[in-house]
């Protein structure tokens, strides 16, 4: 497993044995059963099916990229059984057996673009690892641009594990655009930043606003080489909730002080919650009666109120900008007020008419 | 991935003296011997014999596809045994031409599923009419047309442009695996056209069945394991023949071949597309059985993944490659499933402990027990 997959499973983990120590779910403990799909979408399939098919699981909770879950979708669809998806995505998909606990598109992307338009910036730069995700997301960033006014300079992908960006940074330096948003995936953010550190443009000059570094991935990149930038997320470690304060404290004793929790680990934890809250409405873990009941589920969660949407099976969530602090936390410094109300599709945006 | 290559050239000699005790195939250049031809014709029916009537009768429906999966593996690395063990050419390129079968065989599928309508991931990827390179695909004949022709085709042209200018040894191999990287890079950025990273997954139908239904699944796997048997026969027969003697022969010695009065780039070219075809129908049989064709699947590791399980199998024996693909796919699922934390190191360990401990790997390791215990009796 990948670093940052490993620190979702332990969250899912942590979240089992609460609920055990809680008494369990309808008067049984969970037991958990890890497997790793190893970053590579056809063994993410292959371990969908073994724990259907053979371990005969309640439900699964997994999936990092979105290739992991398009793989995966045949298999649950077909066999009629429950995945609970932690990370946020592009998208443009709605699987009736698919539960998806991380942000869709207006719960992040959407938010993040408002928050460059407050700013007034207006001419932006996109760069993005070469897959699914980033590809769609600056689709909808430039019909967004299109419709707000807004001028895109540029729009570079690079292949993913890309270690090498003095020839896009110095591209990026020459466009001059007031904003960079930010797509580019894991590894490949550390030799980005860097670079561009040593270029001397500083935040506040040409900020950029990433939508997949968080305080995991933080620590990789060197805090020296991102503070100040930009992010874009529903939960920081930072987030002034009860329900947070008890998760960090909960997981910094399970797994090590030196521990940071983010976003994505937050969904993975909010899942086995959710479901759990589910199963016990439905009285079943029956996977129909799980789905029907779980419309509406709401829980007071680290990142603030959560509400399962019964119709996409997504749910809503608070959008909150974070700048990076030189401690490497996250600081809150806008959020959307209350949470969004999920909209995969963005059928409720008109300028995303062309799009789908 | 130097080492093998130059082993290949400097102790040619060497190898080629006992290369064909390992290979049951071998029979022929032992004319002395006709109990070893009719050993390896029983070896032959009790694995086919294993294969189609135990393995559907035991598995659950789950390992027998898990089994198909490996199986299709194993089919590739037929053609890499007969590529590089037999005509010293290292592919690390394979999965271009397994590729190449498996997206002509999704496209036909998705295609099919998608009756009329776009397929699904064009939708989201803004795609608006069927783009022209997808049409003739939605006619299975063509489809499955070209699941051979495509990869012998680019076999071929590649052959016939490397091996004329003697390019050989670790150029070669770089070669093809500079054209492994390219195809992935290509297919991810032409998301529209190709699915991108996540390639053609998600389909229903499977020549007028369910592909996700157990029985469907059972007929595939037949179909792969009688697909394996007859390659392999095939392979075996190619490699008995006066065309496998002279593969060998230029081999061990491309000069001399050449200075005999043959031409080695037609016999190594010719080599290669066989072994793209097989790869490409591995491909084709891949989609059906696992459910998902993608770049991931077609890049350089799972290229050089394969041509390891040859070397573990033992590259100079037929029979050890496709032994070494299924024992490698076995492996990987078996130590994922019981250690989900370490299995890639194990993965990785199991390979160093065969190519220490066997270098001609478990197909060498297996004859050299028999040639002793001929020795004594």
């Amino acid at each position: 497993m990948a670093i940052s997959e490993v620190t979702v499973r332990d969250a899912e983990l942590l979240a089992v044995e609460e609920i055990n120590a809680a008494g369990g779910v309808l008067g049984k403990k969970l037991e958990p059963v890890v497997e790793d799909g190893a970053s590579d979408w056809p063994t993410f399939a292959e371990k969908a099916t073994k724990l259907i098919a053979q371990d005969k699981v309640a439900t699964v909770f997994g999936g990092w990229t979105s290739a992991s879950r398009k793989a995966m979708l045949p298999v649950f669809e077909k066999r009629k059984a429950l995945l609970w998806y932690p990370v946020q995505y592009e998208g443009l998909e709605s699987s009736p057996y698919i539960f998806y606990t991380g942000a869709t598109t207006n719960q992040q992307i959407v938010p993040g673009l408002d928050y460059l338009k407050e700013q007034g910036k207006k001419k932006l730069f996109l760069v993005g690892s070469d897959y699914v995700f980033p590809r769609t997301a600056n689709k909808i960033i430039k019909a967004y641009a299109a419709a707000n006014g807004m001028e895109v300079l540029g729009e570079e992908y690079t292949p993913l594990g890309h270690t090498e960006y003095s020839t896009l940074v110095n591209k990026i330096t020459e466009a001059k655009p007031d904003a960079v948003f930010n797509t580019l995936n894991g590894d490949s953010n550390v030799a980005f930043f860097k670079q561009l550190k040593s270029t001397g443009i500083t935040a506040d000059q040409m900020p950029v606003m990433s939508v997949s570094v968080a305080e995991e991935e933080v620590k990789g990149i060197g805090v020296d080489n991102v503070a100040g930038q930009l992010v874009a997320w529903n939960y920081y470690q930072t987030t002034d909730t009860p329900a947070n304060e008890k998760f960090v404290a909960a997981f910094k004793a399970k797994y090590g002080a030196d521990k940071v929790t983010s976003d994505p680990m937050e969904a993975g934890y909010n899942a086995v919650y959710l479901w759990a809250e589910a199963v016990k409405k439905a009285g079943s873990t029956d996977v129909e009666a799980v789905k029907k009941a779980a419309g509406g589920v709401s829980l007071d969660r680290p990142e603030g109120k959560v509400t399962i949407d019964g119709d996409n099976q997504h749910v809503y969530k608070t959008a909150r900008i974070g700048v990076v602090q030189p401690d490497g936390q996250i600081k809150e410094v806008w959020n959307s007020g209350e949470p969004i109300k999920p909209d995969p599709y963005l059928k409720t945006y008109p300028w995303a008419g062309g799009l789908v | 991935m130097t080492a093998p290559v130059e082993g290949a050239d400097t102790r040619a000699p060497i190898e080629s003296a006992d290369a064909a005790v390992p290979d049951k195939g071998a029979g022929a250049t032992a004319p002395g011997r006709p109990v070893r031809r009719w050993q390896g014709a029983a070896a032959f029916t009790a694995v086919a014999v294993l294969a189609l009537v135990v393995a559907p009768l035991l598995l659950e429906p789950f390992r027998l596809g898990l089994l198909a999966k490996y199986l299709c593996y194993a089919i590739v690395a037929l053609g890499i045994g007969l590529a590089w063990g037999q005509g010293g050419m290292l592919t690390l390129g394979q999965g271009v031409f397994f590729g190449l079968g498996g997206y002509a065989m999704g496209m036909y599928l998705k295609l099919n599923d998608a009756g009329g309508d776009l397929p699904d991931f064009m939708v989201w990827s803004g795609v608006e009419e069927l783009p022209a390179l997808w049409k003739p695909f939605g006619n299975p004949v063509f489809a499955l047309t070209m699941v051979v022709v495509l990869p012998v085709a680019v076999a071929l042209l590649l052959g016939t442009l490397v091996f004329r200018q003697r390019v050989r040894g670790a150029y070669f191999a770089i070669l093809t695996q500079a054209l492994a990287a390219a195809l992935v890079i290509l297919l991810v950025g032409q998301q529209g056209l190709t699915g991108g990273t996540n390639g053609l997954t998600n389909f229903f139908d499977f020549f007028g069945r369910d592909v996700a239904a157990d029985e469907t699944q059972r007929g595939l796997y037949l179909l792969v394991a009688v697909v394996l048997g007859v390659l392999y026969l095939g392979a075996r027969q190619l490699v008995r023949s006066r065309f496998g003697r002279l593969l060998l022969a230029v081999r061990d010695g491309e000069d001399r071949v050449r200075f005999l009065g043959y031409n080695p780039a037609t016999v190594k070219t010719l080599t290669f597309a066989v072994s793209a075809g097989m790869a490409g129908i591995a491909g084709a049989l891949f989609v059906p059985v696992v459910g998902i064709i993608s770049p991931a699947l077609l890049g350089v590791v799972p290229s050089l993944e394969l041509v390891v399980a040859v070397a573990v199998g033992g590259r100079f024996a037929l029979a050890g490659a496709v032994l070494g693909a299924v024992v490698m796919g076995y492996a990987r699922t078996y130590f994922s499933e019981e250690l989900p934390d370490a299995w890639l190191y194990l993965q990785g360990a199991l390979f160093v402990l065969v190519m220490t401990l066997a270098p001609k790997g478990i197909a060498g390791l297996a004859a050299g027990l028999v040639r002793r215990r001929e020795a004594r009796a």
